[in-house]
């Protein structure tokens, strides 16, 4: 059977393509128009892609109102953080659990599945004391690891498909060829496993980024608050919004996660295979 | 009006969850916290405000600096708070003993934490002068049981924003606050500026004559029909409340059913959607005239295109006059503070007649407090502040304002129940049914 498809087929592939990334892009384009448009232009019954008078008053307004780099200063040290930390951990739990074929682990899989299913009000209390007591309300170390824990069991749950997806033979030649256990771990696995371990460091630093309600209740000082936080100052009560701004706003907290993204992905691609060929 | 629905999401199913997390929490842990005072005596209060509107935060930071100069031994902290999950917001803050001194917040989002002890009985504690500049009818919004929880301190009526060209171009009576139109006026009125879907309107006719934003239908409706004698709500000898659909209920969502099912009036597109989403509309001269609340005027100065004129007309008046419901924005004092005098004073200077009439003008509402409503600056013609603050003294509590359980009533039973009634998908005997009987079920298990 040939894979080769037929021109019409891959027109349409290639349209299908372009109408999901349109789909994707959709949003994102209009918060950019957006936060470009002047007041009297948001009210327009037929709105435009490009406003007719572009202006930066709704970035300047947005800075103006709120502490918004340093609010992006404090989403950047807590998500990083909670990525690294996450990635730390789950990394060594994962590799156990893939390898280890026990019922240890088939529990431990169990729970990471079943501790998706809490809401975020039931455990947000509980947090809140517990944290009390520790004396890490209203502080960023806090929120930093609520966040790890929050976002370690899926991170987990990531790793292990990524593990299980790097063949045991491979290890297992590196054995034969004399390495050692971490000489294995190091040089062969440790490679093919980097791709999953940035994407998940990508799951924790989002999740974080854009988290709101912990951000919310845990930190009272207006000086430690996340820029999630900050961007809701822009609404009132009943859906009323200061879109202008808003989008201006959300528009820069947008910013770090594509630069990451930009840099990362590339990496992720890059080392898909690296480390599967002796050298 | 802030009502509960985006103040927050604290629905029945929801708080009976996060009261089990809490027993959890308070299993896990000890209790303890800080009084606010330091070493050298000096008090810290913290007043979490939910004011948003740059020129409302503005006030609200300037009060609070003027305060701690005139009172170094008192000192006031301005901590911003959303609207965005105030509720939850709060009960975790309460539940974990870190909630603020001085908190902002709504009237209808009061009753579960009045009647969960979170917030101090300010009865005793309110200075004279307070308690008779704001009228006994803002007073009940916050009063649940035997105690006052809050002090009403902002308010806003739902008004009519019209075009004022297509208005003064047809032979529509203009009302005014002292010949309001009845609501079948109104329907009539509305059929009038009405040119049709898809026609090209006519002088003094849009395509539709009014646009109904009721992405939120039940707070709109219960407190308009308040003009008709809605009350909805019976609270029986026993002290438990029953919900009836009279006739008077009936008669407001009558003409909003008809005005978009029968006369073609409203358009049937905007039911689901919230105020803002009107406006381009309204600014397009697409819709003649949207029903809002009073603080939107801010909103449409700053997007109306250049020579768009507007002007702000009374709600349609029922058999109770033009009464309508409300639920103003509030001021309470945290139980677990030890600085109630301290705090109450705060709220005090707070709502000067002087300040409140800052306060208000920042958000583009209007004062409870009858001192800082004589305000000269708030009976001008200009935007319709003298409009609306002539109606301010037919504004009634809201007539779910105490009612437990009516959170979850609306969001599961009443929204739908209304959405589908507004949209033609059912008729006015269902909407009955559904209202009384699926809704008596609901708070019934809030009265056990």
């Amino acid at each position: 059977m040939s894979l080769r498809t037929s021109r019409p087929a891959r027109a349409g592939q290639y349209l299908a393509l372009l109408c999901y990334l349109v789909f994707l892009a959709f949003p994102f384009l209009w918060l950019i128009s957006t936060a470009f448009k002047p007041a009297r232009e948001l009210g327009s019954l037929h709105p435009t892609w490009i406003p007719d008078s572009p202006t930066l008053e709704n970035f300047r307004q947005a800075f103006d109102e709120q502490p918004l780099l340093r609010a992006a200063g404090n989403s950047l040290t807590v998500a990083l953080s909670a990525a690294l930390i996450a990635v730390v951990i789950a990394t060594p739990m994962a590799y156990v659990m893939a390898r280890q074929r026990s019922r240890l682990a088939t529990a431990a899989t169990g729970w990471v599945v079943v501790s998706q299913a809490f809401p975020f009000v039931l455990v947000i209390i509980p947090l809140f004391l517990v944290l009390k007591n520790l004396h890490l309300i209203n502080s960023l170390l806090g929120l930093i690891m609520v966040y790890v824990v929050w976002s370690l069991p899926f991170a987990l749950w990531m790793l292990v498909g990524y593990v299980r997806a790097v063949p045991a033979e491979l290890e297992e030649a590196a054995a034969v060829d004399g390495a050692g256990r971490l000489r294995t771990l190091v040089s062969v696995t440790a490679p093919l496993l980097a791709p999953g371990i940035v994407a998940t460091a990508m799951f924790a630093f989002i999740t974080a980024w854009n988290e709101f309600f912990f951000a919310l209740v845990l930190l009272k000082s207006p000086e430690k608050q996340t820029l999630p936080v900050i961007l809701t100052h822009f609404l009132g009560a009943e859906g009323v919004a200061d879109l202008g701004p808003l989008a201006a706003a959300a528009f820069l907290a947008t910013i770090p996660s594509l630069v990451i993204f930009a840099i990362i992905q590339r990496r992720i691609t890059g080392g898909m295979l690296a480390g599967a060929v002796k050298t | 009006m802030r009502t509960r629905s985006l103040t927050g999401t604290g629905t029945g199913a929801r708080a009976r969850l996060v009261a089990a997390a809490a027993a959890l929490g308070l299993l896990l842990t000890g209790c303890s916290g800080g009084d606010g005072e330091s070493s050298d005596g000096r008090i810290t209060l913290r007043f979490q405000s939910l004011a948003w509107q740059d020129e409302s935060v503005q006030a609200n930071k300037e009060l609070v600096k003027e305060w701690n100069a005139a009172h170094p031994d008192v000192r006031v902290e301005y901590v911003q708070g959303s609207w965005d999950s105030v509720h939850d917001q709060l009960l975790t803050s309460f539940e974990g003993g870190e909630a603020p001194d001085i908190i902002h917040d709504a009237s209808d989002d009061l009753a579960d934490f009045a009647y969960g002890g979170y917030l101090a009985d300010l009865d005793g504690l309110l200075p004279d002068r307070l308690k008779r500049d704001i009228p006994e009818r803002s007073w009940e919004t916050t009063e649940f049981g035997d105690g006052v929880y809050g002090v009403p301190f902002l308010q806003e009526p739902r008004v009519l924003i019209a075009n004022k060209k297509i208005l003064e171009a047809s032979d529509v009576r203009i009302p005014t606050v002292g010949k309001p139109w009845t609501w079948a006026e109104f329907r009539a009125a509305t059929k009038e500026l009405t040119a049709g879907e898809g026609r090209k309107p006519g002088a003094g006719q849009a395509e539709y004559g009014v646009a109904w934003p009721l992405k939120d239908p039940v707070s709109a409706t219960l407190n308009l029909s308040r003009s008709t004698g809605g009350r909805l709500f019976h609270r029986g000898a026993d002290d438990k409340v029953t919900i009836h659909y009279t006739e008077a209920d009936a008669e407001v969502p009558a003409v909003i059913h008809d005005q978009v099912n029968s006369d073609g009036s409203a358009s049937g597109a905007t039911l689901g959607m919230g105020g803002s989403d009107t406006l381009p509309g309204f600014f397009g001269g697409k819709y003649a005239m949207v029903p809002l609340g009073f603080s939107y005027r801010q909103q449409i100065i700053q997007q109306a295109p250049k020579g768009f004129e507007w002007t702000v007309l009374p709600a349609p008046a029922g058999a109770d006059g033009a009464t309508q419901g409300v639920s103003p924005q509030t001021l309470s004092v945290s139980e677990d503070t030890p600085h109630k005098k301290e705090a109450v004073a705060f709220i005090d200077f707070l709502l000067q007649p002087e300040n409140m009439v800052r306060l208000a003008r920042g958000d583009w509402m209007l004062p409870t407090g009858t001192a800082a409503l004589a305000d000269p600056s708030l009976h001008t013609a200009k935007h319709g502040w003298g409009t609306g603050a002539a109606l301010a003294r037919e504004l009634l509590p809201a007539p779910a304002q105490s009612v437990r359980g009516y959170p979850e009533w609306k969001d599961k039973v009443a929204t739908p129940a209304l959405q589908e009634y507004y949209s033609g998908a059912i008729d006015r005997a269902e909407l009955k049914k559904r209202l009384e009987k699926d809704g008596n079920l609901v708070l019934a298990r809030y009265q056990r």
